[in-house]
Parts: C-alpha cells; structure tokens; sequence
C-alpha cells in the first residue's frame, strides 16, 4: 500500500517540483530542449528582473497587493460564515421550506456557469456592482459549494448534544457559536483552502475594470503576457502565485490535525 | 368567507415564523445571495434555451426547436455525448474510489506525514493549469517524454501524433483527468474522518467486528455517509463537464471530434458563435443528465452499511 501511495505521490508532486526549480533556473536552462526537470545553476535572477518590472508599475504594487489581500479575506471569511449559518439549519432542522432550499442547492451545483454568466451580469450590473470589489466577494460568498460542504459535515454533530443546550435555554444563535463552529473546525477549515485558493487566483475578470482595483493576479498576468522575453520572471511569477495558497494549506490541515488530538477530550 | 381563508393564511404564517424565526433569519443572508446570483441566472438560462438568442436582439420564444435540433440533426452533439458518458464512466467512478482509498490511507499516518502527503496529493488541484504538463509528455515530437520512453523500450520506432490519432485522444484525456482527481472531494473525506466520533470503533469490537474490512463497512462508510454523498455530487459534476483539459490538450476542435464533450460544445456555440438559446439548451441537458446520475447515485449509496 506504501508502494502505491509512493508511486502515485511522485506523479502528483510532479508539478510542485516543476514550479520551484523552474523559477531558479537561468533562462539558457528554460529554454534547454529536451526540457531537464531539476535546475542545475540555480540563480535569483528571473526574481531580480519581476521586482524591477514592479518597481515601474503606473500604479504602486502595494495597490495591487492590497486589493487580493481585501478580496481574499473578506470573501473567505463572508463564505464561511454566510455558509455554515445557513448550513446549520439546514442540516439539524425540519422546517417549512428546508426541504426545497436543500435540493435546489445541490441541483444548482449541476447547472454549467459557462451560460448562467449573461444573466449574472446583468443582475450585477443593476444592482451597481460590477467595477468593485463587491462583484467578485458577494457571489463568492453565496458559495454552494461551501454550503453543501458545511451542512453535509453538521449532518454528523450528534443531536443529543443540541437538545442538552436548548434545555438550558440557548437560542440558535449561541447554539450555532458554541457547538456548531467548534464541532465542525475540520470542515470549515477545508473550506477556507478551497474558498482561499479560488479567489488568491482570481483576475476579477469581466468585473473590475478600474485599474486601481485589479488583483494581483492580473497585475502579474499582465507582466507575463508581454513576450518570450519574460519567461524567466513568469516562472519567477508562478512561484510567488503558488508559495501562498499552500502556505494556507499546510497551516490549515495541521490544524485539522490538532483538532483530532483534542476531540478525545469533549 | 375568503376572508377567514385569507386570515388563517396569514396565522399559519405567523406561526411558523414564530416557531422557525431564527432559523430563517439564520438562513436568509445565504438565501438572498444565492437567489440573485444562482438561482435567477439559471432560471433565466432555463428560460433562453426556449429561444432564439445572439446576445443583440431581444430572444425571439421558438419553442422546442432548439432541442429538436440538437438531438435531431445536431450529429457533433451526439459525438459529444457518446465521448462525455464514455469519459464519466470510467473516471467518475475511479476518481471517486481514489478520493476515497487514498484519505483513507493518509488517515492512518503519523499527523506530520499527513499533512505533506495531503499536500503532495492535492498538489495538482492547486498549482492552477499544472494539467498543461501533460502538453511536455505527450508532445508529438521525439523529445516528448512519452515518445522517449516507448522508443527507448523499443516499443516503437518513430515518434507518436499523440493528439492527432483519433485513437489516443481519450484514453490520454482520462490519465490527466484521473491525476487531477484528488481535488475537493478528496479533502472533504480527509475532513470527515475527523468528525467519526471514536467511541464508534470501541463499541464495534463489543459488538463483534472481527477485520478492518467490517470495521470499513459497518462503521467507517455509515459514519462517512454525508461526505460520501457530497463526493458523489462532486464527482458527477466534474466527470460530466470535463471541457478546459480537452480544448487545452487536444485542441479545439480536437481530431475527428474525438475529445469533443458536451461542455466543449457549449462553448462553441456559447462563446464563439454567441448563439445563447442553443448554448443554454446544451447546458440544460447536460444538467438533465447530472440529475439523473446523481439520482441513480445516491439510490446506490443508500445501501452502504446494510
């Protein structure tokens, strides 16, 4: 069984291996044909050349850098609370309409956004959200995805504890702080990864146009798209991009872990 | 008389907003969003694909002709079906296996070695298009790594037209599809077993369980019944609308239609020829058919642990 986990976790690394060496190489290594996996003269150079290409910016990178970071937390946090308040019920109640709103939420997770974007940008743009911040956290917060995640995790949180607290008084609120979130740290946890990684990545796309709003993503994407010459800074570039996200990953899921030491204690 | 009606109306729902008042008040910032910016659009979408619509003039309501075109006289489409249901069969079911085994295997590890081999695991779901390797592999050239290998071996002679043999197209695309699979649903189960409450296990040697596979059936898969069901809508969803992996592999459009998918056929007709009203009958059948997988999936899982 090691055997398999082994072999296969060669294959996954693959690209993690790829973007780290790739950023170190020297750009006669980038562009060596056949490609070599590992660099060989590794140098800080494709580093040096993005931090001078920042340094020119028309708007400061702090700027750029500022409106992910705002985009990020704010939509990662909105997702996971906005979610497991409305997972809660969902997943411990019986009340009108629960049924109803339970099946239309895994059903819209069927349905291909590639068409539902026409009618969503309408509804954005009369609401008078479209070129703000807004366009892109708002709907990230109404994350079904996270929902079913969230309500399918509560699912499993005894009911026996619930009622205890209820005889003593507690409303659904303080029930939803005191025993939902704490029991449920493994799941919401997981959905930070996922609502972290989606939106570090986003571009703002069709949403933000004002140049003082876009996100970092674009910024460096706008570096990279200008020609064969920057290869080496976009190499450079997928690095920082990646360093992140699993920064958050590997803080996330050991904190998973701990939650498993201290669950044998409730 | 009507009267009386209206106002019993009015106390039931009086009562019930009293009795599930904060429930609803619990529910209601989700609900908002999720009514403006997912309910609505698919409604609408729903609602185009009974028109005529190039995104210029007002939709034109053409009835059924929209459907009756695509399954009709639309035989791209038909190639896109047969090579969407060929794709989900073989890599829902596997991926989801996979998701499954492989957290179950990470959970018996030492907690520091889980963290790095969940990380390792999940590492070609958050490298973004990581996928785009797989161009370096089976590159058609003799420098592709594929084509280095098998002549190596010997197995052929002159390098392989990976992505223009009708042949190749799919099984490739499955082998990258199956290596991306342990994405959300892979997490969502390493986050379920943490929920099983361990006193579970104590009682089952009581109760008699004699090997890890009773262990696995009888206590591990109920108490995973949630995650399993949120895996299993996961699953249908990415194994049916498989499309970025094909337009970026094999092209757009791919060899004799060969990895051409429901979704890739959407994306024609959506975002080249901006012809809405099919493009969003396309997406209605496609979710039509998750309907039903999910449906005949979830009946499946109802079984486990009986």
């Amino acid at each position: 069984m090691t055997m398999v986990l082994g072999a296969f976790g060669l294959f996954s690394a693959w690209p993690l291996i790829y973007v780290i060496n790739n950023a170190f190489k020297p750009l006669n290594e980038i562009f060596l044909f056949p490609p070599r996996l590992f660099v060989q003269n590794p140098t800080f150079n494709n580093f040096k050349d993005l931090f001078t290409i920042i340094g020119n910016s028309w708007i400061p990178f702090s700027r750029y850098i500022f409106n992910t970071v705002f985009i990020t937390t704010a939509g990662t946090l909105g997702t996971v609370f906005v979610g497991s308040m409305a997972a809660f019920p969902l997943a411990k109640y019986k009340f009108p309409g629960s049924k109803v709103m339970s099946s239309l939420i895994v059903y819209s997770l069927m349905f291909s956004s590639s068409v539902t974007a026409i009618p969503n940008y309408i509804i954005m743009s009369k609401l008078g959200m479209i070129d703000s911040y807004w366009a892109v956290i708002i709907p990230a917060i109404g994350s079904t995805l996270g929902l079913y995640l969230m309500k399918n995790n509560i699912v499993q949180i005894p009911d026996s504890l619930l009622e205890a607290s209820k005889m003593d008084g507690a409303s659904e609120f303080k029930i939803y702080f005191s025993i939902i979130m704490p029991l449920s740290k493994p799941a919401w946890i997981t959905l930070i990864v996922l609502s972290f990684q989606s939106l570090w990545g986003t571009t703002g796309g069709t949403f933000i146009y004002a140049e003082k709003l876009k996100p970092v993503s674009y910024a460096l994407s706008q570096i990279v798209s200008a020609g064969v010459a920057r290869t080496g800074v976009a190499s450079a570039v997928s690095l920082i991009m990646l360093v992140v996200p699993v920064t958050v990953f590997i803080i996330s899921q050991s904190n998973v872990i701990e939650t498993m030491a201290t669950s044998g204690m409730k | 008389m009507l009267k009386s009606k209206k106002a019993m109306a009015r106390n039931n729902f009086l009562k019930t907003w009293e009795l599930h008042k904060e429930k609803y008040l619990l529910i209601a910032p989700f609900a908002l969003i999720f009514i403006c910016f997912t309910f609505i659009p698919i409604v609408v979408s729903i609602v185009l694909s009974f028109t005529s619509f190039n995104m210029l003039e007002m939709p034109k309501f053409t009835g059924l002709s929209n459907y009756i075109n695509l399954i009709v006289y639309d035989e791209v489409f038909l190639i896109a079906v047969k090579n969407t249901l060929l794709f989900a069969i073989i890599t829902g079911p596997i991926s989801y296996i996979m998701c499954f085994g492989f957290s179950w295997l990470i959970n018996e590890l030492p907690p520091k070695i889980r963290a790095i081999m969940t990380l390792i695991f999940y590492a070609p779901s958050i490298s973004g298009n990581a996928y785009l390797m797989w161009k370096l592999i089976f590159s058609s050239d003799m420098y592709g790594y594929a084509n280095a290998w098998l002549m190596r071996l010997g197995i052929i002679s002159e390098p392989v037209l990976w992505f223009d043999k009708k042949e190749y197209v799919m099984p490739i695309l499955i082998i990258v599809q199956l290596w991306l699979s342990l994405g959300v649903s892979f997490l969502a189960f390493i986050a379920g077993f943490q929920n099983i409450d361990r006193t579970l296990y104590e009682a089952g040697i009581i109760d008699g369980i004699k090997n890890r596979w009773q262990e696995l059936w009888f206590i591990t898969l109920p108490a995973m019944k949630p995650q399993l069901m949120f895996g299993a809508v996961m699953q249908i969803t990415q194994s049916l609308s498989v499309a970025g992996i094909s337009m970026e592999l094999a092209g757009f459009p791919s060899v004799e239609y060969a990895g051409h998918t429901i979704l890739t056929h959407l994306h024609d007709y959506g975002n080249i020829r901006y012809e809405m009203g099919y493009a969003s009958a396309i997406a209605t059948i496609l979710f039509l058919f998750m309907m039903l997988s999910n449906i005949i999936v979830q009946k499946l899982l109802r079984k486990v642990g009986e």
